[in-house]
């Protein structure tokens, strides 16, 4: 267990005067598949956020694969558009909002980025895309447009169309929390298949405390932009040292309390 | 006698057969000058959209200022700027040329607003999932913004083309031939106004109508499947 993939060394994050993260230091191993959880606000989906580049970061250095990110590889230059694109092609990303592209069929969705930016032939894409389809069980609606599948569906072909681009790291992003209750498990089906099958590295921001437990390897809780604890999901839900992960997970485990 | 046709004052029938194809070569002009003031406005609002998002506040300060000077003082001083002012500085067009180029100076302003509004609507999940992609900006910018933007432009750009039509008789008074100028010449030498303006007012509104369907009809025909636009 000493090879990370992703190391974030003392990030600072902030937003105007808010510090979303506060000197973070967080590693994650290569195959591992880690929740992060955490009251809203806390930084949970900053982190991944930060991973695809989608923000920048104000303080410390991030590492992928290795390499620093949002550096170049002397950890001090700031990184170049073409170090970027190659650091995020290593990850993939699942949104929340799924962020299908609608005008595009379920198939060009899923194509559209490995014939334009990996260069593979249209054929072989398309065959990957039927593969990636299969395993989400979404293959006779390959020609449809995303308005016409329920969100369950809508994100599964977003799980597919990540796989697409073979990232070895891939971000979940609260994949299930814009969904209606009765569509969350075909979602946290499709990506429990993967934890198990695949040896991808699987980080994963939810609120789905069980679903946490059941696929982690290790669980993180972050408080105010920093990991307040952490470790095996069954210490972490059975047994917290932390006042402050006891408390929420009392709030979370009682959903109907306001 | 105007444009080679003769006029027919025996009844008021045969004056306006007579007079009608002064006023089809007429409106030929104001198709012309709309036209052609349309798509310099739909080329040159694009570039100042594009200018007005620039991250740049030495760009995007200069063209915001252009685009609200143009859309906030009438044509018509705009009109008279460039005929009158233009050849002081050695630059003489053709009077029909100065007044496309003031339709679609101004209009630009407008269409400007509309590129602005259609680019903005594309959810920012769109450019998120883009660069998770890889996509490169201009691929993102053509084959995933652009397509979503369209059908969200093409009935405002419709409503700009009825309205520059609509203009055109402006350029009347730098000169240009336009319908509602003949027009006015026929009424200055026969003395009979109605007939031909009436005729002005008809040819108008068979013309917007038809243009008015065309705009509907591309918005139709256009590829816009799924994509939200509301």
């Amino acid at each position: 267990m000493s090879d990370p993939i992703i190391r974030f060394d003392n990030v600072v994050k902030r937003f105007g005067d808010h510090t979303v993260l506060d000197r973070l230091n967080f590693t994650v191993n290569r195959g591992e598949k880690v929740t992060i959880i955490g009251p809203s606000g806390s930084g949970k989906s900053t982190v991944l956020r930060i991973l695809m580049t989608l923000e920048g970061i104000e303080g410390g250095v991030v590492h992928v694969g290795g390499e620093p990110l949002w550096h170049e590889a002397d950890g001090v230059t700031p990184a170049s558009e073409a170090h970027l694109r190659r650091k995020r092609a290593e990850m993939g990303m699942v949104f929340q909002q799924f962020n299908l592209f609608p005008h595009m069929t379920v198939l060009r969705n899923i194509t559209e980025a490995p014939v334009r930016v990996l260069g593979l032939p249209k054929a072989e894409a398309k065959a990957r895309a039927e593969e990636l389809l299969e395993l989400v069980g979404l293959t006779e609606h390959m020609a449809k447009f995303p308005h016409q599948l329920s969100g369950g569906q809508q994100q599964r072909v977003a799980i597919a169309r990540a796989l697409a681009m073979r990232p070895s790291i891939l971000l979940f992003d609260e994949p299930t929390s814009a969904l209606d209750p009765e569509l969350v498990g075909e979602v946290l089906g499709v990506i429990r298949r993967l934890a198990e099958e695949h040896d991808l590295t699987m980080l994963l921001v939810t609120h789905e405390m069980r679903f946490a437990r059941e696929v982690s390897d290790r669980v993180v809780f972050f408080d105010q932009g920093r990991i307040r604890e952490e470790g095996a999901p069954e210490e972490i839900f059975t047994d917290p040292s932390e006042e402050r992960t006891r408390e929420f997970l009392k709030t979370t485990l009682e959903p109907s309390s306001p | 006698m105007l444009f080679g046709f003769e006029w027919d004052l025996s009844s008021p029938l045969a004056f306006a057969v007579s007079i009608l194809p002064m006023l089809l070569t007429g409106m030929w002009v104001t198709i012309q000058a709309a036209v052609l003031g349309f798509a310099l406005a739909l080329v040159l609002g694009l570039v100042w959209a594009v200018l007005k998002a620039a991250p740049l506040r030495i760009i995007a300060w200069p063209a915001a200022v252009v685009t609200e000077f143009l859309r906030d003082t009438p044509l018509l001083v705009q009109l008279f700027f460039l005929y009158y002012v233009l050849p002081e500085y050695g630059i003489v067009l053709p009077a029909f040329m100065t007044g496309a180029l003031a339709l679609g100076l101004q209009y630009s302003a407008y269409t400007a607003e509309v590129y602005r509004a259609g680019l903005q609507a594309v959810p920012r999940g769109q450019h998120e999932a883009a660069l998770a992609l890889n996509l490169t900006p201009a691929r993102k910018f053509t084959h995933i913004v652009v397509p979503q933007a369209i059908p969200r432009i093409v009935p405002a750009m419709g409503n700009y083309l009825v309205s520059i039509m609509k203009d055109v008789p402006v350029l009347s008074v730098v000169t240009v031939l336009e319908m509602l100028n003949v027009a006015r010449i026929i009424g200055d030498r026969t003395f009979d106004y109605l007939i031909p303006l009436s005729m002005v007012g008809a040819i108008y509104l068979v013309m917007t109508l038809i243009a008015s369907a065309g705009v509907r009809a591309l918005d139709t025909y256009l590829p816009k499947e799924g994509i939200p636009l509301k």
